[in-house]
């Protein structure tokens, strides 16, 4: 049993006087703490932590796509640097905006940014973890080595790491460029399943990309309507301290509903991002390690092919035939080895996706109604808050409307 | 569908035989001290009243007149029913009894520029006023440009808040006017039209303005006389610029002596909800747009997500992404109509009560201006009386004759002018505390409409997600 968690830390800025979070400049602020739990006899403790920064998990992702034994396994895909772009475009913005902004907005503004910093965060490490599990579950992926260094290591791995880059160069990183010209093109496909799995592939990453980039853009809209509803707020509750009618009590209830909203509208925009555009993200990528592999097969294919070429070639000259030989049989052990292993996972890989999608389909349309059923909520009790003189008139009115409802 | 109630409090007598009574000045004490709680009681659709004219108004809105243009699909015209409602409980309480609605007619054809689009104005009153109980006019935009500009010049200066009409829109207009019919002329029309509609209603809802001679030759006369003065350009228009960069170097030079405190507390309440006003439109008007950016992005990933379930190999799971985009297909239209909703009754009434806040703010300033005026005869008598005391000491008889008649003259004038300052501040009172009480009533009406836009959106989208949900679970 091998099972990693992680942790981080939130930063704070020590110097500065207030207290906004300290946006990461570069991923190596972002501190993780790897924390396994193992009864495996290759580990030296059975419970152990260590530190770890982004540029480790790219660096283990990198040698176990480098690795030649792993050319048959889909590689889960490595987690995306953590991106504080938003909450920093957002804290700008608040500073900027600061002079023309009531004490309350303002207040308002920086308790968005801070749950959007805190949402990236949780994005980061969820990303992060997951790639841990999916190495940690896979059955020869977790006795690789430099993943039990990546685990155990309780030193600084930059120097590995640089050692690491000059052997490596980028090699694997070069032929990866043209991947899809291989699969599209030339090599020709002698099995059905890798043929169907290719042209599925293939038109399903162009849709699940496309459909992130849409969803993405969904989020925002979320994000900036609920940035409207605080300067709405805001605004309704100056003017109802101004207001000595008998719009004022209207006026403050109103800001408090559209601050209430609002709360809903960030919670609702956070919940979508988990659930939907974070699991189209991450299946993208992982398509894209499934290419990766399918393309690995075809060259592997083009290897055999021309090794068979060359075989042929020695035989008319009659000149290195042995050496001929054993090169074709090579490239064929090699080919073979590669769709075998390579049908599981991919087979296995389907299942995953839609176990995945099942999952994080319900967990969103349940919360949505939840949301919505809050919204609901709210907007009942302000309705008739404003519709009513007296306690007593409410009450029989949210009666009246609880049984309608019935 | 979720239904509203709500139910009376107060008193209200309201009886039909207040309706036909023509008393002025007694009733219009009524408006002003009203317990305010009172006015909740007012803004329902379920205070009975047993006028004649109640299951007119019950019913759905107007009934449509047989157009050529095709009334944009996405605006909530059922609302504007409901705001008759409660414009006509008010009325009623107050004694007056008219109510209109718009229609649009069609473009009258003309060459290019020339052509114009047409409004019927239906009105339905029980008042002695009018000659008939109900009654049609067809009327072009000038025309209500027309006759706010007329009843700005009579009533303006001595203090009534006139309500201020529509702008003019030369670009939304040109549209229109070229022949496309596309959403986006439509909505230009259907906006025009609901503005010139609470424009009418804002005026025949003041008790001094609906009895003037313009309004009623404007609501009842077949044919009006064509305004011209109302065109942009003409010398009408250019003087209109001319006094409007007076006035406002004017009110930079005079400085009044308020000896009344209650009109320097308003003026400043003024001021700031002009700000927090504006600001509010701003916000909202950007909600609006965000809101209707959600809808885009909505529709666009529906798509995409249906393209993505098409290429799922997975049966159910293909299903299940079919089912997502459908939702979101659903719930995009869904917010496409809350955000006309938020523009119809959010955004105008703001955009409205901007307008009107500069027409009260025009109205201190004639308070100011007949100030300046009493001020200035006010010197004037005083050098004169100087100039007498010069004359009688040089004793000069005849010019002396001259002189105390042109004192006498000033006197008067000094007099008047006092009379008038007093006139205006008093119907200044009168009228804001008119205007508050509108206001409040106004906005709680529109923001009641609102929130129930809001509710029932949040209800149905309740609805698609629940029916969503065992498509997903289905997924095996």
């Amino acid at each position: 049993m091998l099972k990693a968690t992680l942790k981080t830390k939130r930063l704070h800025s020590t110097q500065s006087v207030s207290d906004t979070p300290h946006l990461p400049q570069l991923s190596r602020e972002v501190k993780f703490t790897v924390h396994t739990k193992t009864t495996l006899s290759s580990f030296q403790k059975p419970e152990f932590s260590v530190p770890r920064q982004h540029e480790d998990f790219i660096w283990l992702h990198d040698t176990l796509v480098e690795t030649e034994d792993y050319a048959g396994l889909i590689i889960p895909p490595a987690p995306p640097k953590p991106d504080f772009e938003g909450p920093r475009e957002k804290m700008h913005k608040l500073g900027e905006g600061e002079a023309t902004m009531t004490k309350e907005e303002y207040t308002k503004m920086k308790q968005e940014l801070e749950a959007e910093y805190l949402a990236v965060f949780k994005k980061t490490v969820q990303v992060h973890e997951i790639f841990l599990q999916r190495l940690s579950s896979h059955p020869i992926l977790n006795k690789d080595r430099n993943f039990q260094i990546f685990l155990e290591y309780d030193q600084d791995l930059s120097v590995r790491r640089k050692n690491a880059k000059e052997m490596f160069g980028g090699f694997f990183k070069n032929m990866v460029k043209s991947a899809d010209e291989v699969l599209i093109s030339g090599v020709k496909e002698v099995d059905d399943f890798f043929e169907q799995e290719k042209t599925f592939l293939l038109d399903y990453y162009s849709k699940i990309k496309d459909s992130t980039a849409k969803a993405e853009k969904m989020t925002r809209s979320h994000k900036n309507i609920a940035d409207d509803y605080i300067r709405i707020s805001a605004t309704l509750n100056s003017l109802s301290s101004d207001d000595s009618t008998a719009n004022k009590k209207h006026l403050e209830k109103m800001s408090d509903l559209f601050e209430k909203l609002r709360k809903v509208e960030g919670r609702v925009a956070s919940d979508q991002e988990l659930k939907l555009t974070e699991l189209l993200r991450y299946y993208m990528r992982d398509i894209q390690a499934a290419k990766d592999l399918l393309y690995r097969r075809a060259r592997a294919l083009a290897d055999y092919e021309n090794s068979n070429k060359a075989l042929d070639k020695a035989r008319l000259k009659s000149k290195d035939i042995p050496q001929a030989e054993e090169h074709q049989q090579q490239c064929l052990q090699k080919f073979d080895k590669l769709s075998e292993s390579g049908k599981k996972e991919l087979t296995s890989f389907k299942g995953r996706r839609v176990v995945a999608f099942r999952k994080n389909l319900i967990e969103m349309a349940e919360l949505e109604i939840k949301h919505a059923k809050v919204r609901s909520s709210i907007q009942l009790y302000y309705i008739c808050f404003i519709m009513c003189t007296n306690e007593l008139q409410y009450a029989w009115g949210i009666c009246k409307i609880l049984c309608e409802q019935i | 569908m979720f239904v509203l109630l709500c139910f009376q409090s107060g008193p209200a007598s309201l009886t039909t035989e207040d309706l036909s009574t023509n008393a002025n000045g007694p009733k219009q004490a009524s408006l002003f001290d009203d317990d305010p709680d009172d006015l909740f009681a007012e803004a329902t659709e379920e205070v009975s009243l047993d006028s004649p004219d109640r299951d007119v108004l019950l019913s759905d809105g107007p009934s449509p007149a047989i157009t050529p243009m095709t009334p944009p699909t996405s605006v909530i015209t059922p609302r504007i029913g409901h705001a008759h409602d409660d414009m006509f409980t008010h009325s009623s309480f107050d004694e007056f009894c008219c109510v209109l609605w718009l229609n649009v007619v069609f473009l009258v054809p003309g060459d290019g520029m020339n052509a114009y689009m047409a409004y019927k104005v239906t009105t339905k009153t029980s008042m002695s006023l009018f000659k008939l109980r109900e009654f049609s006019v067809r009327r072009r935009f000038s025309d209500f440009l027309g006759l706010h500009s007329k009843l700005a010049s009579k009533y303006l200066h001595i203090g009534y808040i006139v309500p201020p009409a529509p702008e003019k829109s030369i670009v939304g207009m040109t549209k229109v006017k070229v022949g496309k019919e596309d959403q986006s002329s439509n909505e230009f029309v259907e906006k025009r039209r609901s503005a010139l509609e609470r424009y009418l209603m804002r005026t025949v809802k003041h008790p001094i303005l609906l009895k003037d001679p313009d309004v009623l030759q404007f609501l009842e006369s077949s044919e009006l006389p064509r305004a011209v003065s109302t065109q942009a350009l003409s010398s009408a228009g250019l003087l209109r610029m001319v006094n409007k960069a007076a006035d406002a170097v004017n009110k930079m030079t005079i400085k009044m002596n308020e000896s009344d405190a209650w009109f320097e507390e308003k003026q400043q309440h003024f001021e700031n909800l002009d700000v927090q006003l504006r600001k509010l439109h701003a916000s909202v008007e950007s909600l609006v747009l965000h809101r209707k950016e959600l809808s885009m992005n909505m529709a666009s990933f529906a798509k995409s997500a249906a393209m993505l379930g098409n290429s799922e190999d997975h049966t159910a799971l293909s299903r299940a992404l079919s089912q997502l985009a459908e939702v979101e297909e659903k719930i995009d239209q869904l917010q496409q109509d809350q955000a006309n909703a938020d523009f119809y009754f959010l955004s105008e009434l703001l955009g409205d009560y901007v307008r009107l806040i500069t027409a009260v703010k025009g109205v201190f300033d004639q308070r100011m201006k007949t100030w300046q005026k009493w001020q200035d005869s006010q010197m004037m008598l005083q050098k004169k009386r100087e100039a007498e005391a010069k004359l009688q000491f040089n004793n000069k008889p005849d010019k002396l004759q001259q002189a105390k008649d042109e004192i006498k003259e000033l006197e008067m004038k000094v007099q008047q002018g006092e009379r008038d300052f007093e006139q205006i501040s008093k119907t200044i009172r009168k009228e804001v505390g008119r205007f508050e009480k509108e206001r409040v009533k106004d906005f709680k009406s529109t923001v009641i409409q609102y929130l129930e836009t809001l509710l029932q959106t949040q209800q149905q989208m309740i609805k698609y997600w629940e029916a969503f949900l065992p498509e997903a679970k289905a997924i095996s």
